[in-house]
């Protein structure tokens, strides 16, 4: 939804362009923050800003490219804030998006040169702070896992999405050159959001889970999750050197895997039935909320179409009056049918998620019994 | 946005346009751009002059026609929103061809339409005259911070290698015979993005080290610092002022 030159006015453009660059300037500067402590380097590197924050624009822009197919032949691609804001900061994130965006406008024409500030305020700032202050809250309110982390994951792009729309509704209201109906724009944005919300939520929550699954370290969402490494003698070596602390910790974790296994499962089908209920209530609250500013609108129109129709006293746009009345109500339904199918569609992928591990779980179940003394980590 | 086209981008030539520097044509084309969007979408005729002005600018530039209008695709999915505005505008409405369509959104739907395509086109104007390394250069001459600079020509450089890389994880799961057909096969996809991640993190920490180990100490050396001249800017400025003539006239016939 890269918005063209032309369709926000001047001022608002202007405006917006004054947000970017301050928004830019403050990440330019926190950016720095976030990566120079990423490494092992140490606290003198803020030089490594540019060339990582460059390779994760990099990275942004061709993940972008990266197909998912829906169904039948139609497929989505990742918007990448809330993923830029989980893997590397939100400051880097804004800085990174801003930039893939940039240079989507200067050298691939994607996006208007004047619109620049429209689409950075939209799409990387709002995206991303919202994205990362809903993950932020999460984390810190969800059990400290792993598998939190991509809970949390999921439902900040879930919702980072549709905020943008939201946002970018907003900004039209300011300055929108075209004279669509503010209800029907926002119906219309917030309605496709949420199912794109959908999409990017559920490749966002898998691509932080594989991240996380390889290099926890780098996920900056997930900093502070991890326990410092502890060092443990095997108790193969126990025999040979003759040391006595190489028996007592061997066995404390081997008792207590099998353990944490089940509570994690119940503790992430909680939260995962936590998450639903919030989706649900927040699809339900648009599903409730739409139709009625639809409604009310359609009555106005209708109220005012069949009036002029009554002054025009023409037989064939009594057509028109019918069409117009059929068709918000048509929209309506279409809106209602998108909240089910949303709900449905968030329902049935947590009812997927609980089967798989279930049947994961009683998988590993006898592996588990069986014991891996060393692996029990 | 279609994989490998960075490479098509520029088009190599040795006009007068192309031998401007790269910080005058951008102030040209973002003048332009910013005089089309101010202008009434009332006169009609003048957005038909501004598209005379880039036609000229193309002409001068030795960009075929074909080029253009080519790369110009990349505006369909607005176009799609225009023709579908006049059906759900509100407003006194007009009969053509049998359809009900509000007037103001005739209005708008042009007027996105009309800016959006001029813009297009001074932008691939811009991209298609100007090397990459040239246009970040003018950027940076023209005070956008050296640090964003310098992201943005890391960005562009190892774009097309992290595409690269992409690509070929997507061969190897071809030859492995996945195909994602459905939302089933998210999760081998998302798997392949984060090692992409990974990949591209670790990659730049690579480059880091590589460039410190080479005398890196956070900005660029800036080799050619020539300023343009004179006549170079006002080579520059007649397509903003002759649009800028336009947009005045525009305002008051």
């Amino acid at each position: 939804m890269h918005v063209p030159d032309g369709f926000i006015n001047a001022p608002v453009s202007a405006a917006t362009g004054v947000v970017a660059a301050v928004a830019v300037a403050v990440s330019l500067r926190g950016a720095r923050r976030e990566l120079a402590g990423a490494g092992p380097v140490g606290a003198a590197a803020a030089e490594r800003t540019a060339p990582l924050a460059g390779l994760v624009a990099a990275f942004i822009f061709a993940v972008q490219m990266l197909n998912f197919p829906v169904a039948a032949g139609t497929s989505g691609h990742l918007l990448g804030g809330a993923l830029a804001a989980i893997l590397v900061g939100p400051y880097t994130g804004v800085l990174c998006v801003s930039v893939v965006l940039l240079m989507q406008g200067v050298l691939f024409a994607d996006g208007g040169l004047t619109a620049l500030g429209v689409n950075i305020t939209d799409m990387a700032i709002v995206t991303t702070v919202v994205a990362y202050g809903l993950f932020r809250g999460l984390v810190k309110v969800l059990p400290r896992r792993r598998r939190s982390v991509t809970v949390a994951s999921f439902v900040a792009a879930l919702l980072s999405v549709p905020a943008a729309a939201v946002a970018f509704t907003a900004l039209y209201a300011l300055g929108g050159t075209a004279d669509v109906p503010l209800g029907k724009v926002f119906t219309a944005m917030v309605g496709v959001h949420l199912l794109i919300g959908i999409g990017e939520a559920a490749i966002t929550a898998l691509t932080v889970g594989a991240v996380i699954a390889v290099r926890p370290d780098l996920v900056y969402g997930a900093r502070g999750l991890t326990k410092p490494l502890e060092l443990r003698t095997s108790p193969l070596a126990g025999p040979a050197d003759g040391a006595t602390p190489a028996a007592e910790p061997a066995p404390v974790p081997a008792a207590a895997a099998p353990a944490p296994a089940r509570r994690s499962v119940r503790r992430v089908w909680l939260a995962g039935l936590a998450a639903a209920l919030v989706c649900a209530g927040g699809i339900s609250y648009y599903a409730s909320a739409s139709p009625d500013g639809l409604e009310k609108v359609a009555h106005d129109h209708g109220i005012d179409r069949k009036a002029e129709d009554h002054a025009a006293k023409d037989s064939p746009l009594a057509d028109y009056g019918v069409k117009d009345i059929t068709d918000p109500r048509l929209s309506g339904g279409l809106a209602g049918v998108i909240g089910v199918g949303a709900t449905l569609a968030v329902g049935t992928g947590v009812f997927v998620v609980l089967r798989r591990r279930r049947t994961a779980a009683t998988a590993e179940r006898p592996d588990a019994g069986a014991g891996r003394p060393s692996e029990s980590v | 946005m279609g994989a490998g086209h960075a490479h098509k981008l520029y088009r190599h030539g040795h006009s007068a346009v192309h031998a401007l520097p790269a910080h005058c044509k951008i102030a040209a084309v973002f003048g332009f751009v910013l005089v089309v969007v101010s202008t009434p979408r009332e006169a009609v005729w003048a957005f038909g002059l501004y598209a005379l002005l880039i036609a000229a600018a193309a002409g001068a530039a030795r960009v075929p026609a074909g080029f253009l209008l080519k790369r110009l695709l990349i505006e369909v999915p607005f176009v799609a929103f225009a023709v579908l505005m006049p059906f759900v505008a509100e407003g006194p409405r007009v009969t053509v061809l049998g359809m009900s369509l509000s007037e103001s959104g005739l209005w708008g739907a042009w007027n996105i339409l009309a800016k959006g395509t001029l813009g297009v086109a001074a932008s691939v104007l811009l991209a298609s005259t100007t090397e990459l390394r040239e246009l970040l250069l003018g950027l940076q001459r023209l005070r956008m911070p050296p640090l964003l600079v310098q992201i943005a020509s890391f960005m562009i450089r190892y774009g097309d290698v992290i595409t690269d890389e992409m690509r070929r994880m997507r061969i190897a799961r071809l030859s492995r015979g996945f195909e994602a057909r459905g939302v089933r096969h998210w999760g081998v996809l998302a798997k392949s993005a984060g090692a992409l991640f990974i990949r591209s993190y670790e990659r730049g920490e690579r480059v880091h080290l590589a460039m410190v180990s080479r005398g890196y100490t956070g900005t660029m050396p800036v080799v050619d610092a020539g300023a343009a001249t004179r006549t170079q800017w006002t080579r520059a400025a007649a397509l903003p002022l002759a649009a800028l003539a336009v947009c005045l006239l525009g305002w008051t016939l």
